[in-house]
């Protein structure tokens, strides 16, 4: 059973990552880099926080 | 956006950016913490036994939950504050600087990544040594955990996180449950407490004994600050953080208590001091096959839940490096739909892959625990500096922390006083990790400062400090 059990993590693990890397590919080439990057720190705060006591 | 549309694709961006999801709760801060965490309790904290006894097994227990107890009171008013992905990282390159800040987030991958590799080791053993089957190897157990874990953390912040929270309290109910079903009020029936510790066997190797288990000690808690790395991901950081981060400091300081009573009132510190499963080898010599299986099941799901949550974080800290270009911005890209930092986590598991595979357990916990003490003297410094530029008042912040600066003294001394347990122990482990930070320092600020936008990467809308 716990063979078994090993040869099934072996499948699980090949599965993920294929499943993973194929949708890395599809989302590289559907958007754009400048779109994938545009992520900016402390956004929401600059937008809600004025600092003023 | 425009090649999405023509492809059919949905997808929720906010205005022109796709910025990480602001999904998470206090439960889910707790969930990150404590799930870091708790894998500590079902092993690593009782090599300190070895090094020095039971009884500094339970000193350092105390001593070492005063040093988180500084860490977490200091992260949760400065990350209150300063709440973006990359946790002390972020706050580094604010208060004190981008060197720093480029070493602290190094500090913190190499923490997560290693505590990652000794976890999947960890459940890998501990399902090898449950089969006892001859042959069986960890490996396929080490590829699992760690893949699947990243494919979780691929697929969404929010489920990656309700997961770690349902496991995290599986595994600690189970030590709840372990220490009343052994009469904890009653010596003698189960527990032999007065008879394994005595004035004679407490401290084997008197006061330097209970030193050197402060390396090892450290496993009670490490991993606590991690919760800072959600900032950008909950609701409301300045609320939900220093919640969920305190919370599970108690949390975990009741767990220790709990874990070290239970285990040194059932195995002698010889035995205790080595063995890789304390806490399943109290649930078996209870004579219960029911807390046998229990705690055997508790130790997998705490090793998972500390190996989900160090990728989590360790991915945050590296995705914040790209987004500022202290390394290549492209690993700053958020999946469109998952809104997660998904070439982080991509790039992170080969290499976590790697050490899982090569190195051996004692070895990544040390890396992990120095990296992680290195990180904890960085706060400490931090916090004074930040109440010297920044004074109560002159910015708003979401928790203000007690007895200042008494906690930051405390941290640095103790940190100081692991260090030297680390060097008594691992010394050359700890000269190589320095100069490895010290020439990656060098290679930051003479090649790769360059090419960050030095204006961009001051997100915090504050007033100057003071003194500037």
């Amino acid at each position: 059973m716990w063979m078994g059990l090993s040869y099934v993590c072996w499948a699980i693990s090949a599965a993920l990552a294929a499943w993973m890397l194929y949708d890395w590919f599809k989302v590289d080439t559907t958007y754009s880099e400048e779109t994938l990057t545009s992520s900016r720190e402390g956004e929401l705060e600059a937008v809600s926080e004025k600092h003023r006591i | 956006m425009t090649a999405a549309v023509e492809t059919g694709q949905t997808t929720t961006i906010h205005g022109d950016r796709v910025s990480l999801l602001r999904v998470l709760g206090p439960a889910h801060v707790w969930a990150l913490g404590v799930g870091i965490v708790l894998v500590g309790e079902f092993t690593g904290w009782n090599f300190s036994a070895d090094k020095g006894g039971a009884l500094a097994a339970l000193i350092v227990c105390w001593v070492v939950g005063l040093l988180y107890t500084s860490v977490a009171m200091i992260d949760s008013e400065v990350t209150s504050t300063v709440a973006a992905a990359g946790g002390q990282y972020a706050q580094a390159k604010h208060i004190v600087g981008p060197l720093m800040a480029f070493n602290v987030a190094l500090f913190l991958v190499f923490a997560y990544t290693m505590l990652e590799v000794s976890d999947a080791i960890l459940l890998g053993d501990t399902i090898v040594a449950k089969a006892g089957v001859e042959g069986l190897t960890h490996n396929s157990f080490i590829a699992a955990t760690i893949v699947v874990l990243a494919w979780l953390n691929y697929r969404g912040v929010l489920m990656t996180l309700n997961v770690n929270f349902v496991i995290t309290a599986i595994a600690y109910v189970s030590i709840v449950i372990l220490f009343f079903s052994v009469s904890p009020w009653t010596q003698g029936a189960v527990l032999k407490l007065n008879e394994l510790v005595t004035p004679a066997n407490a401290l084997p190797y008197g006061w330097i004994g209970v030193i050197a288990a402060f390396q090892f000690g450290i496993w009670y808690y490490l991993g606590i600050e991690g919760t800072t790395q959600a900032a950008e991901e909950v609701r409301s950081p300045a609320r939900s953080l220093p919640y969920g981060t305190m919370a599970g400091m108690i949390t975990l300081l009741i767990a220790a208590a709990m874990t070290w009573y239970v285990c040194a009132s059932l195995m002698p510190w010889e035995y205790l001091g080595i063995t890789y499963y304390p806490l399943w080898d109290a649930g078996k010599l209870t004579g219960s096959p029911l807390l046998e299986n229990l705690l055997f099941i508790a130790t997998l799901l705490a090793a998972l839940a500390s190996a989900n949550g160090c990728i989590n974080d360790a991915a945050r800290a590296w995705f914040s490096l790209g987004r500022d270009r202290y390394l290549p911005s492209w690993f700053s890209a958020v999946h469109p739909k998952y809104r997660t930092p998904y070439r982080s986590i991509l790039f992170l598991l080969p290499i976590a892959l790697a050490f899982a595979f090569i190195a051996d357990l004692n070895q990544a916990i040390t890396f992990s625990i120095l990296s992680g003490v290195l990180q904890y003297t960085f706060m400490s410094i931090n916090i004074m500096m930040f109440r010297k530029k920044w004074p109560l008042g002159s910015i708003r912040r979401g928790y203000t922390h007690p007895f200042h600066p008494l906690p930051a003294i405390v941290l640095f001394c103790l940190c100081m006083v692991t260090f030297f347990a680390i060097f008594l122990g691992f010394g050359s482990q700890l000269i190589a990790m320095t100069v490895f930070y010290f020439l990656i320092s060098l290679w930051f600020h003479f090649y790769r400062y360059k090419f960050v936008r030095r204006g961009d990467q001051f997100s915090m809308p504050w007033p100057k400090p003071q003194g500037y």
